[in-house]
């Protein structure tokens, strides 16, 4: 171990950068979030355990995860085919598109969540449509899940389209000389390729969606067991002072969220691996 | 083939994307322009836009410090636990917000031993400026970082290792060799930055205390006006929020392009 | 190695002093309500004084013209300009920021309870529900329901309200101050009805909560609901906020009032700790009085507020149905036993979604 540390540090300024990092890492992560677990520590862990696993706390997971799940899926999809047409097509407009692809990052995600609302209840410009064919948007489920295809969209566009920018055209053209179909070309020669930045920005989105908050309160019902999702269980609990329950239930959001981002992170410190 | 996809592609960003934005720019002239003129110099959206701005800035330096001495220790160096770092980076972004605003609440509100500390000196963290700052900061931690990341892990560090064998010292080596390379990757991350900072609002609003024209940031102040059933204002303020992310989204793609030349 | 270590600490300290810096700029942009607090610590002999109110949502249109009509009494009295912050939310979370060390002067808040939970954080002094008239309410309120023009479901009492097909806005008393109000309403008439048999009005909640379409996380956010996204047929609603509604859209709703309803006491109180600090207390204290006075209780009343006066009251009886049998809070033991029999984790309002 220690000769291969001092192989690698030519470069100067380990002590440095590592010194500036885990110093603004500590200020602005890790200590506040310690304040999390410093306020569950007033339950027991038979209360913790009890709080995190009630039947209202369990449905309220299931809501955000089902919904935050189907959201990634169709972000997925879609953020492949967005990147491929942003990558391999030119057509007029095309940097228009471009340019719009971060906008749900820009637009307050309560500003988002009252125009997605207004749009999609049963007398709204879109919701009217499907009214007709009773299907009821805003309020359910689907509303929950269009709010997080909304906040979680740049993320799979943004991973991807790099990677498909540097793919080589070679491989595609050799397979499509060789007489391979263009779908078949597809998923065997380009989809490994992006596969781990597909998977990237599936975690981002999915661990987005699974928090947010802000547009989600407008568009669910907030019912009890069917459209209430957790962070606003966390919300409910603060505002009966309850800090410690309020914390046990975020403490189960940030190991999700954290296990994701982890995996994630496998995914890519191994494709950094392999492709050098 | 094409065709098909990009139509699909259109319409999905023109249903998801596009439509909320017309919806917002019909309600805010939904009283013509004068109205319009009106609601957006009103004094507390200035003042909001004053904190908004300030805001954004502090989350652009302090992260833009930190996301270039991140990416080099990151990737130029093998140390133990590096996962579990990066891991921690990220985390921000994965936070809910309710719980970023709540865990500085509990790091620096009265319920904690710090309070008073602080108190001591005068220091309002929670329900100030400060706190806005902080978790304004908090939110966009990672996006300047994870720009840079890939790009320097693509790069390799076979050029800083020569330099550095060659005798140059560790600022020149990134100054001459390693920022050339990121340059357009850290502009990018700091236009993302700017733009997610200009829009938070769940983490805001849990620690600004709501003070009109104190600690309400543009976001905020649309909350509030859209509660006073003041929907074409609210509409108003959001459309400069709007605006402003067209500005900035302008500029991403000036950089893009670019940065692909 | 050990090079590395000095440079590693040498960077941290090296930060740590520039965030500081940082911080100290930072709060030097904000300036202008640092010095401006600095100021009013000696109120007595400055030219203008500043306090903040922290309030709840339904009492913005109240407070903006209360606070113009306060600012002159003030400057009558003392010669002083006062500059009153405003500050709106859910009463719940308004008083949680307090209790967690919000600057707020004085509170407004929805209930009680709340101004009791800034109490148990020690930020408020016990004994100030004596500290004004009338259980420090200055004005006060009650729950009625809100139907779309023509009454098209025929909506008359609480009784409609279970009925099949019948779409109810009400928020979520869980994050909601003001929907205890409408829950602990409904409670009473149902107590009336089955003569205080604990099942059978359990099971009338049930029914009625059945009914709830959206559990809006605040009540403007069910006012909006049921107003501008068009949901439901029925939304109970604080009156002066039923008012309002009807005052933007005059052709479109009506207001129906129940035979039973709850009369709802806003409490207001100084936050001891924050005035004494800041030598605010006078200012504070006079500002809450003043609420009493006939312009402000009048200004109450135009903002559709029932005044505490009698005689202001009678004044206004063409607004207000006087009539109404309005249940109080004694009834159900005081807030805290209301609290934790109703509200509180497990409490009846869990356990009727837990059916």
């Amino acid at each position: 171990m220690k000769k291969y540390q001092k192989e690698t540090r030519v470069i100067p300024g380990f002590g440095l950068s590592m010194g500036v990092t885990m110093t603004m890492l500590c200020l602005i992560v890790i200590i506040p979030l310690t304040s999390i677990f410093w306020n569950t520590m007033d339950l027991s862990f038979g209360e913790f355990i009890e709080t995190i696993t009630s039947k209202r706390v369990l449905s309220g997971y299931k809501v955000s995860l089902i919904c935050a799940f189907s959201a990634s899926l169709i972000n997925a999809v879609m953020g492949v085919i967005l990147a491929w047409v942003l990558v391999r097509y030119s057509f007029p407009g095309k940097r228009i598109l471009d340019g719009l692809i971060e906008l749900p990052f820009a637009l307050p995600t309560a500003i988002a969540g009252i125009a997605l609302t207004s749009l999609t209840v049963d007398g709204g410009w879109i919701g009217q449509i499907f009214a007709k064919a009773g299907i009821h948007i805003a309020y359910t489920k689907i509303g929950i899940t269009l709010a997080l295809v909304f906040v979680g969209e740049p993320f799979v566009v943004r991973s991807i389209q790099p990677v498909l920018e540097s793919l080589d055209t070679q491989y595609e053209e050799a397979a499509e000389i060789m007489g391979a179909g263009k779908i078949y070309t597809f998923f065997r020669v380009i989809f490994p390729e992006i596969l781990p930045a597909l998977l990237t920005g599936f975690g981002l989105a999915f661990a987005r969606c699974l928090g947010e908050y802000g547009s989600v309160i407008f568009i669910a019902g907030n019912k009890p067991y069917s459209t209430e999702i957790a962070p606003l269980l966390i919300m409910a609990q603060l505002q009966e002072y309850d800090y410690a329950q309020a914390t046990a239930i975020a403490i189960v959001m940030l190991v999700i969220s954290f296990f994701i981002l982890f995996l994630m992170n496998m995914i890519q410190i191994r494709a950094g691996k392999r492709t050098r | 083939m094409k065709i098909l996809l990009i139509t699909v592609s259109v319409l999905y960003i023109g249903l998801l994307l596009v439509l909320p934005l017309i919806f917002v720019l019909i309600q805010a002239f939904g009283n013509g322009l004068q109205d319009y003129l009106a609601n957006i110099t009103d004094e507390y959206t200035v003042k909001a836009v004053e904190l908004t701005l300030l805001a954004t800035v502090t989350a652009l330096l302090v992260n833009t410090i930190f996301g270039l001495f991140a990416a080099w220790a990151v990737t130029k160096f093998q140390f133990r636990g590096k996962k579990v770092v990066t891991t921690m980076i990220d985390l921000p972004l994965s936070i809910s917000p309710v719980i970023a605003g709540l865990i500085f609440i509990l790091t620096f509100g009265r319920s904690s031993p710090l309070f008073d500390y602080f108190n001591q000196m005068n220091l309002k963290i929670a329900y100030a400026v400060p706190g806005v700052l902080l978790v304004t900061v908090f939110v966009t931690f990672p996006f300047i970082s994870r720009e840079i990341i890939p790009v320097l892990l693509a790069q390799g560090k076979d050029e800083e290792e020569a330099a550095a064998l060659m005798g140059a010292g560790g600022f020149e080596i990134f100054r001459k060799i390693t920022f050339p390379h990121i340059k357009w990757a850290m502009l990018y991350g700091v236009v993302l930055c700017t733009a997610r900072a200009m829009g938070e609002f769940g983490a805001v609003s849990v620690i600004s205390g709501n003070l009109r024209g104190k600690t309400n940031t543009i976001p905020l102040h649309v909350q509030i006006l859209y509660n006073e059933f003041k929907y074409a204002p609210a509409f108003a303020v959001s459309s400069v929020l709007v605006v402003m992310a067209i500005i900035i989204l302008v500029v991403r793609s000036i950089v893009e392009y670019r940065w692909k030349k | 190695m050990r090079k590395n270590t000095v440079t590693f600490s040498l960077a941290a300290l090296l930060l740590a002093v520039s965030l500081s810096a940082c911080q100290k700029s930072s709060s030097t942009g904000t300036a202008q309500t640092d010095t401006s607090s600095k100021v009013s610590e000696d109120s007595q002999t400055a030219e203008t004084v500043e306090i903040t109110n922290v309030s709840y949502d339904p009492t913005r249109e109240l407070y903006e013209q209360y606070n113009e009509l306060f600012a002159n009494h003030w400057k009558d009295e003392t010669g002083q300009e006062v500059v009153v912050t405003q500050s709106h939310g859910g009463s719940g979370s308004q008083a949680l920021s307090v209790a967690q060390g919000l600057e707020a002067d004085v509170v407004t808040l929805a209930l009680e309870a709340d101004v009791q939970s800034i109490v148990d954080a020690g930020v408020i002094e016990d004994g100030w529900i004596d500290e004004f008239p009338l259980d420090s309410s200055p004005y006060t309120s009650t729950i009625v329901f809100l139907v779309r023009k023509g009454n098209p479901k025929d909506i008359k009492d609480w009784d409609d309200l279970v009925k099949d097909g019948v779409g109810v806005i009400t928020p979520n008393p869980k994050t909601s101050g003001g929907a205890r109000w409408n829950y602990l309403a409904a409670w009473a008439y149902a107590d009336k009805l089955y003569n205080g048999d604990e099942e059978k009005i359990k099971e009338f909640i049930g029914k009625l909560y059945a009914n709830v379409l959206v559990l809006d996380s605040g009540a403007r956010g069910a006012t909006t609901s049921f107003v501008e996204n068009g949901q439901g047929d029925v939304l109970l609603a604080w009156e002066n906020e039923a008012y309002l509604s009807i005052q933007e859209h005059p052709d479109e709703y009506e207001i129906v009032t129940p035979s039973i309803s709850i009369l709802c006491q806003p409490s207001v109180a100084v936050v001891d700790e924050v005035v004494d600090k800041r030598g605010t207390r006078e200012v504070a204290t006079e500002y809450l009085n003043y609420l009493y006075s006939d312009e402000a209780q009048r200004l109450a009343g135009d903002n559709f507020y029932r005044p505490s006066n009698e005689e202001i009251l009678a004044e206004y009886a063409d607004t207000f149905d006087l009539d109404i049998n309005l249940a109080d809070i004694s009834e159900f033991g005081g807030w805290a036993k209301a609290q934790e029999t109703h509200f509180a984790d497990g409490g009846i309002f869990d356990q009727i979604y837990e059916q």
